[in-house]
């Protein structure tokens, strides 16, 4: 059964996440892969709101390793940091992952106060 | 400019990724059983998942770019196994808790491990991988 929440929930995520690659990351070489930044932290937000509460076993599947597991990506992240280190857009790679983390820590930070 | 999400055709890649974000989630979940953290412990379940996606989706990008492949396959092993597979999300509740829980140097070093690992593992998969498609 859990296995089958966790399953329902990725189905949603990933789509979501290309969708917002699609929409929000321009093709242009040395651009900010807003895409990825956006459904990373939103996910991490929408994490702390479920992981804040007392949120049952089944939301935490469904909603928490689910959907938020597969909305929000760490491979995508780092191959496009390597990408913009190679496209001689060093500042903004380097900006671009430390940035992801700290407001990804603020957004599920904000999340677990919110849930809680 | 950027693409738009809703161009025709998009109908079978959406779904490829579904299916593979399927896959790469019910394969985190269970290495997270597999490998349980206790309370303020070092997350290695997520760190693993995570350096590893990252390792495979540097050779991904190498290989997908070298050689002639189907049209879908991409999208299912890159933004579908491998971005189901990882996840930013835990990674950073997980060092919020940490960090809330007054286990700031384990927190620090989660947090500077995962972004130091996983950016070197995709660059060194990309080495690799030009390695074997060169």
């Amino acid at each position: 059964m859990t296995a089958l929440l966790v399953a329902l929930g990725a189905a949603v995520g990933a789509p979501i996440r290309y969708l917002a690659g699609r929409l929000l990351t321009p093709v242009r070489a040395g651009a900010v892969p807003w895409g990825t930044f956006a459904v990373n932290v939103g996910a991490s937000f929408v994490l702390g709101l479920v992981l804040g509460g007392p949120a049952p076993h089944g939301v935490v599947a469904l909603v928490g390793i689910g959907f938020c597991g597969a909305l929000s990506t760490w491979s995508t992240l780092a191959a496009e940091t390597v990408r913009l280190l190679q496209e001689h857009a060093r500042a903004t790679g380097l900006v671009y992952v430390v940035a992801s983390t700290l407001v990804g820590l603020g957004a599920a930070a904000l999340g677990l106060v919110l849930g809680g | 400019m950027p693409q738009s999400p809703f161009a025709p055709g998009q109908g079978p890649v959406v779904a490829t990724v579904a299916a593979g974000g399927v896959v790469g989630s019910l394969a985190r979940w269970g290495v997270g059983l597999a490998l349980p953290t206790p309370p303020g412990g070092f997350p290695w379940a997520t760190f693993g998942v995570n350096v590893l996606g990252s390792l495979l989706m540097g050779v991904l990008v190498v290989v997908a770019a070298a050689r002639t492949t189907h049209p879908l396959a991409r999208p299912f092993l890159g933004v579908g196994v491998l971005g189901g597979f990882t996840t930013f999300s835990t990674f950073a509740v997980d060092a919020d808790l940490l960090l809330a829980g007054g286990h700031r140097a384990t927190a620090l070093a989660y947090l500077a491990a995962t972004v130091v690992a996983a950016v070197g593992a995709a660059a060194l998969g990309a080495v690799l991988a030009r390695r074997v498609t060169a």
